[in-house]
């Protein structure tokens, strides 16, 4: 099954919280559990297994136009058919280009070319690595090319990677609640949403429960850095019926661990007692 | 005029709050919520809105069953994998997965598919107490996020242009996806808010590497300073590497927190502490460079 972990706002925990449950799940779960790192304009789940070996990288692109002004009548009909403006023809100056920057990958040019003056090429798009751990079923990671528009395209294809005959797989979500956070939740079974109780982590929470109730995803809650903020985050929860898998106490001393990369030496024991209750919780509404 | 983009790679570095700490500060400015996705400086700033629009929030194609003849063309046509098979047996479009491209309306041959688009994205203009300010909200789940970041920060400019507005501050988005790429392009600078930790460093550099790209200068704070003072020096050591101006330092503070409770910036909360005076010189430098 796939969980994926997601939160609207950034920097409420996501990283932390998918590294612990696999950790913590591995332990569970006799090591079959897998974690994916969806968030691939920014993916940091690696940064926690220095030791981590890497397996298999593979290069990902999208197919793309290249005009041939040799064979182009300059008709426009490719510019016609394409709904993201990415084609600029002008007749007069024998003039044809496609803006990378925009073109989505949708092929519809190619359909809409009569001339046979569009070649396929490949526009780098970014590359998915596969990575053993010490424990669990291995880590694997999406990584976005720096200057590409077309996250959405990479997080489809990184979930390729879930292995079905894992006992779970993780996903890591980006932050935010538009298209790469739909791709990413599409296929799982139930989500996990991180937020921290502070009024952006409770604005940013709501909007993505609006998200979840639309494409009705089931979910529960681990609200992060428990202790700082307010208590409207809980008001609202008890409001909606949503359920709470678990507190995790903010801890300055844990927050220094993080900032060095090391989330399992010296876990506070409050910390560790708050994931063994979430993993509970989890197992009996998972199952 | 100067259009000052704040971004951090990493979510949570504390671009907002910082964000609305120069507002309070920046005379004659407008303000620009970039992070249009899950957009928060309303919830310091208290806008009240002018002027609402909608905005294209994408294309959505819808099958019509009972004139589709089941030939298959469009679902092998489809890049984006968003037409499966429904429990009929027929081809449908999963609206979360359709892109617009309109390919698949163009190769039916009977014109059972039809393409509507759809306006669940809104922009608005407001008036705050520091200054007007520009902000946008997403439909849950809605596509176009940088097209609409591109209209905001063009409307922010043409009013930055009537209230002849020395600066427009702009709260950018996490990551280095569409919306950053719509933030950095064609701004004056680029103010890296950076946190000292693993994860910020490695966001931070791939944003560098992406604002390089687009040749706009940068300069940077170091946010959370003292969460990790070794691993700061190895982030000043990193900016000094790359010729990227450290324009100020702040500590880890529960008071950013609470201003926010307050629904105020930490400059107005606080305004002797020391982190505000620390807020006002970074200010200063902003504004002078």
């Amino acid at each position: 099954m796939q969980i994926a972990i997601a939160s609207g706002k950034g920097g409420t925990g996501k990283t932390t919280v998918s590294v612990n449950l696999y950790y913590f799940l591995s332990q569970k779960y006799n090591n079959r559990v897998q974690l994916i790192d969806c968030d691939v304009e920014e993916p940091n789940d690696l940064l926690f297994f220095p030791q981590a070996k890497k397996e298999v990288e593979k290069k990902v692109y999208t197919t793309v136009p290249e005009i041939d002004k040799n064979k182009c009548t300059f008709c426009k009909k490719c510019v016609d058919w394409c709904e993201f403006n990415a084609i600029s023809i002008v007749k007069k100056l024998q003039f044809a280009e496609v803006n990378y920057e925009l073109c989505h990958s949708c092929g519809a040019c190619f359909e809409a070319c009569s001339f046979d003056a569009l070649t396929p090429i490949q526009n780098p798009l970014g590359s998915i690595s596969d990575y053993q751990t010490n424990f669990g079923a291995g880590v694997v990671e999406g990584r976005l090319e720096i200057g590409s528009a077309m996250q959405t395209a990479l997080i489809k294809n990184v979930k390729k990677q879930a292995d079905s005959k894992q006992h779970i797989t993780l996903l890591d979500a980006p932050p935010g609640t538009s298209c790469p956070v739909v791709e990413t939740v599409a296929t799982a079974n139930y989500v996990i949403l991180v937020t921290e109780p502070t009024p952006f982590g409770l604005h940013d929470f709501k909007i993505t429960v609006e998200l979840l109730k639309e494409i009705q995803k089931p979910f529960g809650v681990i609200v992060n850095k428990a202790g700082l903020g307010n208590d409207a985050i809980y008001q609202f929860l008890e409001a909606n019926n949503i359920p709470l898998l678990g507190k995790i106490p903010f801890s300055k001393a844990y927050a220094e661990n993080y900032s060095r990369g090391e989330l399992f030496e010296k876990i506070p024991a409050v910390v560790e007692n708050a994931y063994h209750s979430i993993i509970s919780k989890l197992a009996s509404i998972i199952n | 005029m100067k259009e000052i983009t704040i971004l951090s790679g990493k979510g949570g570095a504390g671009k907002t709050s910082i964000a609305a700490a120069l507002a309070s500060l920046a005379p004659n400015a407008v303000f620009c919520d970039n992070d249009v996705d899950a957009a928060d400086l309303h919830l310091i700033l208290k806008p009240d809105i002018k002027e609402t629009h909608p905005f294209d929030s994408g294309s959505l194609a819808f099958i019509h069953q009972e004139e589709c003849t089941n030939c298959g063309i469009c679902k092998e046509a489809c890049r984006f994998e968003a037409i499966f098979t429904n429990n009929a047996g027929y081809p449908e479009v999963n609206p979360y997965q359709c892109e617009g491209c309109r390919l698949c309306e163009r190769l039916c041959q009977v014109g059972a598919i039809r393409t509507t688009q759809n306006l669940n994205n809104q922009w608005f203009v407001s008036n705050t107490r520091f200054g007007t300010m520009v902000h946008a909200k997403m439909g849950p789940g809605e596509e176009n996020s940088g097209k609409l970041v591109t209209r905001i920060r063009e409307k922010a400019k043409e009013l930055a242009r009537e209230n002849k507005a020395m600066f427009i501050i702009n709260d950018g988005p996490p990551g280095i996806g569409c919306t950053a790429i719509s933030s950095i392009t064609g701004t004056s600078s680029v103010l890296l808010v950076i946190e000292p930790t693993v994860s910020g460093l490695h966001d931070a550099k791939r944003l560098v590497k992406l604002v390089n790209s687009f040749q706009v200068p940068i300069y940077a704070i170091i946010n959370k300073h003292d969460i990790n003072t070794e691993f700061t020096a190895t982030v000043e050591h990193y900016l000094n590497n790359n010729n990227i101006p450290l324009i100020g330092k702040i500590p880890f503070s529960e008071l950013f927190v609470e201003s926010m409770l307050h629904e105020k910036s930490l400059v107005e909360y606080a305004p002797d502490h020391p982190i505000s005076l620390n807020l006002k010189t970074i200010w200063e430098k902003i504004s002078d460079n």
